[in-house]
């Protein structure tokens, strides 16, 4: 699908501040409001927009930290629906966050968070690994969070400018 | 000091202090402070850049360069004009590397003013071109623009200026304070006048990289007056480079050579570090460039609109990154304006007047802040008008 300029600058704001008041993301695009929530209606209804979700750092959240694994896959794709089908069936599952089809040594990159190793571990044991078509499964926990999807988590850098300057 | 004898020069002290530094001094003294006075970019320098530097100061790149600056950065520089620009310039005796575009603004001025000599200065101005052009023993004669035009230049203005001792005009687009950028025409129409009474322009072209709206036009690239331009322009604003200090100026050679005995017995040469951070910029930061014009952009959009609403009426500046409003409805002087909303608002902007005197009754506001940041600023404004 084609995107207008404007539809297209109403995306790029949105992907960074997804809060951003609906009269400032107006003026921003120089659109009318009605213009603006028409075209917000329109990429959500497109699903171009598929969610407005926050970045929520847990670690800072006493009893929710939980682990967050990423699990290479290696499946025997089916005849006739290929990957799609093995793919389906693992990210039904509601711990698993994320599955991406790869090139190269594996072919599901599969992210899972959980309360603890133990979790994820008897997940992949039980859940993925019985799958007809699994073939082998290597987990790497993720040990700390330094930037996801483009925000970096702890303190980014200042705003050092002096106050005024010509 | 003894007696009545003083040590300072006449010109040094002729010259006028500058009105941003007792705004500074009061705005730096208060805590919780949105700042709109700052001339610079809110971005940090990309990191490819500073990543460059590095690996430079890692590999011993501490010395000296060619007075002229290093020859690859002058060729990356005459790529980039000519690419982005359409100006030919020879990187090997028509470009010249400088400690950021003020140096390079200095090197033009002393080159080729002669005592008394008269520079036309398009007001409202950033504030050190008059004072350079008294530095190079030359009178700077300024030349009021309106907010009615946009504060655009009025050609025929330009002649009513004009004496026999007229030796240049020093232009600016996109203009600090007002945003203003001046289309090919308005140039053109200049051009004919430049031509007519045979004059030298200085253009500051430091915000080139700024324009949101149509593309730019750089000055030499107007028929006939690339041997009538000492270009300047530098990487602080467009790749928002300020603290690298780091500047160019390029021109006809008889020009240039003459800019460059100067700049060896002031400067010997820009510091090592930051010409190896430009290289890279000019290779590889286009696209950084372009994110960071994005955001300018939709911040510029936001603000002026909101400005507007506010009353204060504002025109839409095409480069750069700063508003000039009108705050003439308000009755109040733009310094009283400016001092009243710090106390009472904490919000420092600029009083136009700074920028002399056709800057009367407007302030410079720079969007060059976080949306958060603008957000409030408006907000803070607001309350501070239904008061008034």
């Amino acid at each position: 699908m084609k995107l207008t300029e404007k539809e297209l600058e109403i995306v790029e704001i949105l992907e960074k501040n997804a809060r951003i008041p609906l009269d400032t993301l107006a003026k921003m695009a120089s659109l009318s409001l009605e213009e603006t929530a028409d075209i917000l209606k329109k990429l959500e209804e497109m699903k171009v927009i598929v969610q407005y979700a926050a970045i929520v750092d847990w670690r800072k959240v006493d009893g929710h930290e939980g682990v967050t694994a990423m699990i290479d896959v290696k499946v025997t794709p089916k005849r006739g629906v290929g990957f799609d089908e093995v793919a389906e069936r693992i990210y039904r599952f509601p711990e698993v966050k994320s599955v991406y089809l790869m090139s190269g040594a594996y072919d599901l990159s599969v992210i899972i968070e959980g309360r603890s190793m133990s979790e994820v571990a008897q997940f992949v044991s039980e859940k993925l690994s019985t799958l007809d078509s699994v073939i082998s499964t290597t987990t790497h926990f993720i040990l700390k969070k330094y930037k996801h999807d483009g925000t970096v988590f702890d303190q980014g850098e200042q705003d050092r400018r002096i106050v005024v300057a010509p | 000091m003894h007696g009545t004898k003083t040590y300072l020069s006449e010109t040094a002290t002729r010259l006028k202090p500058s009105g941003i530094r007792r705004f500074f001094d009061l705005a730096a003294s208060m805590e919780g402070v949105i700042s709109l006075g700052v001339g610079e970019p809110d971005f940090i320098t990309s990191w490819s850049v500073r990543e460059a530097c590095i690996l430079s100061l890692e590999q011993g790149y501490t010395s000296y360069t060619a007075n002229a600056g290093l020859l690859e950065l002058r060729q990356e520089i005459a790529a980039y004009l000519s690419r982005k620009f359409q100006v030919q310039y020879a990187p090997e005796t028509e470009i010249i590397v400088t400690v950021g575009a003020s140096q390079a603004l200095d090197l033009a001025l002393r080159t080729i003013v002669n005592q008394g000599d008269e520079v036309i200065v398009v007001e409202p101005s950033f504030v050190s071109y008059g004072p350079l052009v008294e530095l190079a023993g030359g009178v700077p004669v300024p030349l009021e623009t309106r907010g009615a035009d946009e504060f655009k230049i009025q050609p025929e203005q330009i002649e009513s200026v004009i004496t026999s001792r007229t030796k240049a005009l020093m232009l600016c687009s996109p203009n600090n304070p007002t945003g203003t950028v001046l289309h090919k025409e308005e140039l053109e129409a200049i051009a004919r006048i430049v031509k007519k009474h045979d004059l030298l322009v200085i253009s500051d072209e430091i915000y080139a990289e700024l324009t949101y709206d149509e593309p730019y036009t750089s000055f030499p690239a107007i028929e006939d007056m690339r041997e009538r331009t000492i270009l300047v322009s530098g990487f602080s604003k467009g790749f928002a480079m300020t603290g690298w200090r780091l500047g160019f100026a390029a021109a006809p050679s008889t020009i240039l050579q003459v800019m460059l005995k100067i700049h060896q017995y002031t400067m010997m040469c820009a510091p090592t570090m930051a010409q190896y951070a430009a290289i890279e910029a000019l290779k590889h930061g286009e696209q950084d460039v372009e994110e960071m014009k994005k955001s300018y952009r939709r911040r510029r959009n936001y603000f002026v609109q909101s400005l507007n609403e506010l009353g204060l009426r504002c025109h839409l500046p095409g480069g750069a990154f700063y508003a000039f409003p009108s705050i003439q409805s308000t009755g109040l002087t733009s310094e009283q304006f400016a001092e009243q909303l710090l106390l009472e608002e904490r919000v420092a902007v600029v009083p136009g007047n700074v920028f002399g005197a056709s800057g009367e009754g407007y302030i410079r506001c720079s969007y060059a802040s976080s949306l958060e940041q603008l957000q409030e600023a408006i907000k803070r404004m607001r309350r501070f008008l239904s008061r008034l």
